[in-house]
């Protein structure tokens, strides 16, 4: 066993030699050189706010679906889960179906309506028939809060993907690519808008989706097309005692099984409230292409789930964990070295070109997000009460880009190392308890009020956060963010879904009952009306 | 496809509070169009349809969930070879959610999508005649 490690890792020694550090570079220079023309290219009618914020609405049902799915498969996805199927097996696995499973709620009870209802922002909807300014001021509030947390998980994921690639192990060489990364984003943001955004999302869906496929057929060509046999070589491979524990769930969250229920609530409500979801539900036409999206981004993410097991599985089989777990960049580090292992130093470089390339689309659409939330909802609604003029609002939403970049860039120099797959955890948190309750409440309950929709996005925003902040995530244990020698972990849970996200429901039912406000009976039956037909949503314009 | 989109703020808002809200436009008097009976009908067939099948997936998500977290030995259990109960539950629900969304779509397209379109004519017929 001991001779088994050490040649394991001699084999890990080898494979960072094999790694090409130009060959990677240059893969990743021709994607940004290619993905920045085509944003070019798209920037040429980018003069409205829809055509800023929205793509002109002129996107197809199939195109926003493949969007979607760049959006969506973060670098969580890809590095985050690979690497934790491929350490703790089963568990790494039930991420992917909550990811998955959650699109239904989307699907069946969000999307349609949303598109219906709304113009540009995620608060359209929820302050479109109750008070204007708090509700709009708190729906910006937790739209930047979420952005943010996903924002912080990119950059980590960046930052640990260049140290495996590059060998940069010091914090200063993984700032700088921090630093380039936000770069990037932000000049695709500024020049594409909304539509060049998505035009590197589509890109990106398509090379991610396919570098997959290939990667799986490969393992499973090298397997005999046989998957048990995949799963065989990985419990031989793994360091897991007993090793057959990672083909059964428990070797995570073993331990503390309320804290994947928590997490697996997080999962499953989180994503039909997500801002950069929703937002891209503007970007089509009409409420029946903005379904046709969902179906689209349905099998997208799906096949790739699956593929994601095959490929776990298959870097346990062909890499070894204690390898991944060795390597810089650690847990995240198992598809890049299975990659390796696989096709060698050129599959390394295009598979690590990919990865970056899903980070800077995931973080180019968040951006645009928040950009778009600042602008329209807090500046031209709260601050100008509704006169802004739209010119002078998307200069705003450009300014802004540059801050949130700046924003990010600092933030994700301070949590790298930290699990990507964990972090996005929990953005999704956070939506689920401040965002989703009052989604619904606005979509289905006439009765629903302005107190209740504040009291809810507050409430839940405010519970998300401090019960984050007294978690084990912040202190009191040796992978905590401020260490062990700090303790003030009082909640025991490391997400904090399974209270924050009932607490946000019961405090938007709670605020809606208490209050005497009546709210415009006229705006209630419009949005009702408009929502389920669709009359007078805006169309595509035309170039 | 009809290319209307809405008047702008500075035309159509009202002053005060309300400043921002969309603009309802003139002519249509939508808590009457709210009683209409073919409204009333779309308005129950999508919510008889979503929601006891939101209440489905998410029961049947929440009973592996919670198998997988406290049912480790049952998940263990083998079935053929090394693939056990744990992975064939973990498809499943791949499965059905891939179920549900086509099942979904085309109940949308074809008990749906007609009663919203009818009505979306005959809201803009009123909206014109105004």
């Amino acid at each position: 066993m001991n001779l088994f490690t050490v040649s394991m890792l001699a084999a890990a020694v080898d494979a960072e030699s094999q790694s090409n550090p130009i060959l990677n570079i240059s893969i990743f220079i021709a994607f940004v050189g290619i993905t920045l023309f085509i944003v070019i290219r798209a920037s040429r009618n980018n003069a409205s706010a829809a055509d800023y914020y929205a793509g002109g609405r002129s996107f197809t049902g199939p195109q926003n679906g493949f969007a979607i799915t760049g959006d969506y498969l973060s670098a969580a996805s890809f590095l985050g889960i690979v690497g934790a199927i491929a350490i703790n097996g089963y568990d790494g696995f039930l991420y992917s179906i909550g990811f998955l499973v959650a699109w239904l709620v989307a699907l069946l009870l969000v999307a349609e309506l949303m598109r219906n209802t709304g113009k540009f922002t995620m608060a359209d909807v929820l302050s479109f028939r109750l008070k204007q300014r708090p509700v709009r001021m708190a729906a910006a509030l937790t739209t930047l809060a979420v952005c943010f947390f996903y924002l912080l998980a990119q950059m980590a994921g960046a930052g640990g993907l260049v140290s495996l690639l590059l060998g940069i192990d010091d914090k200063v060489g993984q700032s700088i690519v921090v630093a380039i990364v936000g770069g990037l984003m932000i000049l695709y943001v500024l020049i594409g808008g909304m539509k060049g955004t998505t035009w590197v999302q589509i890109v990106k869906a398509f090379l991610l989706v396919g570098a997959a496929i290939a990667m799986a057929i490969w393992v499973l060509i090298l397997n005999g097309f046989d998957l048990s046999r995949v799963l065989q070589s990985a419990v031989d491979n793994s360091v897991a005692t007993p090793a057959e524990a990672i083909l059964a769930p428990g070797l995570k969250y073993g331990t503390n099984p309320l804290d994947f229920i928590s997490l697996s609530l997080a999962l499953v409500l989180g994503t039909a409230g997500l801002p950069h979801v929703l937002m891209r539900f503007y970007t089509v036409p009409t409420a029946k292409e903005a379904r046709r999206s969902v179906v689209w981004a349905i099998w997208l993410i799906g096949g790739f789930y699956i593929l994601t097991l095959v490929l776990g599985y298959g870097a346990a089989a062909l890499v070894g964990s204690a390898t991944i777990l060795d390597a810089p960049g650690g847990v995240n580090s198992a598809a890049p070295l299975l990659a390796l292992e696989l096709g060698g130093p050129l599959l390394l470089g295009f598979v690590s070109a990919i990865a970056f390339a899903t980070i800077l689309a995931v973080v180019a659409g968040l951006t645009i997000t928040a950009a778009a939330s600042f602008a329209h909802d807090i500046y031209s609604n709260v601050i100008k009460k509704g006169k802004g003029d739209p010119d002078a609002e998307v200069k705003i939403a450009r300014r802004t880009v540059v801050v949130i970049g700046v924003l990010a860039v600092a933030g994700g120099i301070g949590v790298q190392g930290q699990n990507i797959a964990f972090l996005v955890a929990l953005a999704f948190a956070v939506a689920a308890s401040a965002n989703l309750p009052t989604i619904l409440y606005s979509l289905y309950w006439k009765r629903f009020n302005t107190r209740g929709a504040v009291w809810s996005m507050v409430g839940g925003l405010s519970a998300a956060i401090l019960l984050i902040v007294f978690s084990p995530v912040m202190s009191g244990t040796p992978t905590s963010m401020l260490g062990e020698g700090v303790d003030f972990a009082l909640f025991p849970l490391q997400n904090p879904g399974i209270v924050s996200i009932p607490l946000g429901f019961a405090l938007g039912w709670l605020g809606t009952v208490t209050s005497s406000r009546t709210e415009d009976p006229d705006l209630a039956a419009e949005m009702d009306v408009r929502s389920l037909t669709g009359h007078g949503a805006e169309a595509a314009t035309e170039h | 496809m009809s290319d209307e989109s809405f008047p702008t703020k500075k035309v159509s808002s009202p002053p005060g509070e309300t400043a921002t809200a969309p603009p309802t436009r003139t002519g249509l008097d939508y808590q009457a169009e709210e009683k209409n009976p073919t409204f009333i009908e779309l308005k129950r067939r999508h919510r008889s349809f979503v929601f006891p099948l939101t209440v489905f997936f998410l029961v049947w998500y929440f009973a592996y969930v919670i198998l997988a977290a406290y049912a480790h030995d049952f998940m263990a259990t083998p079935v053929f070879g090394v693939i056990n109960v744990g992975l064939l539950l973990g498809f499943g629900q791949f499965i059905t959610t891939f179920i549900i969304t086509m099942t979904y779509v085309s109940f949308a397209n074809r008990r749906l999508d007609p009663l919203a379109a009818e009505l979306r004519a005959d809201l803009e017929a009123k909206e014109s005649a105004a």
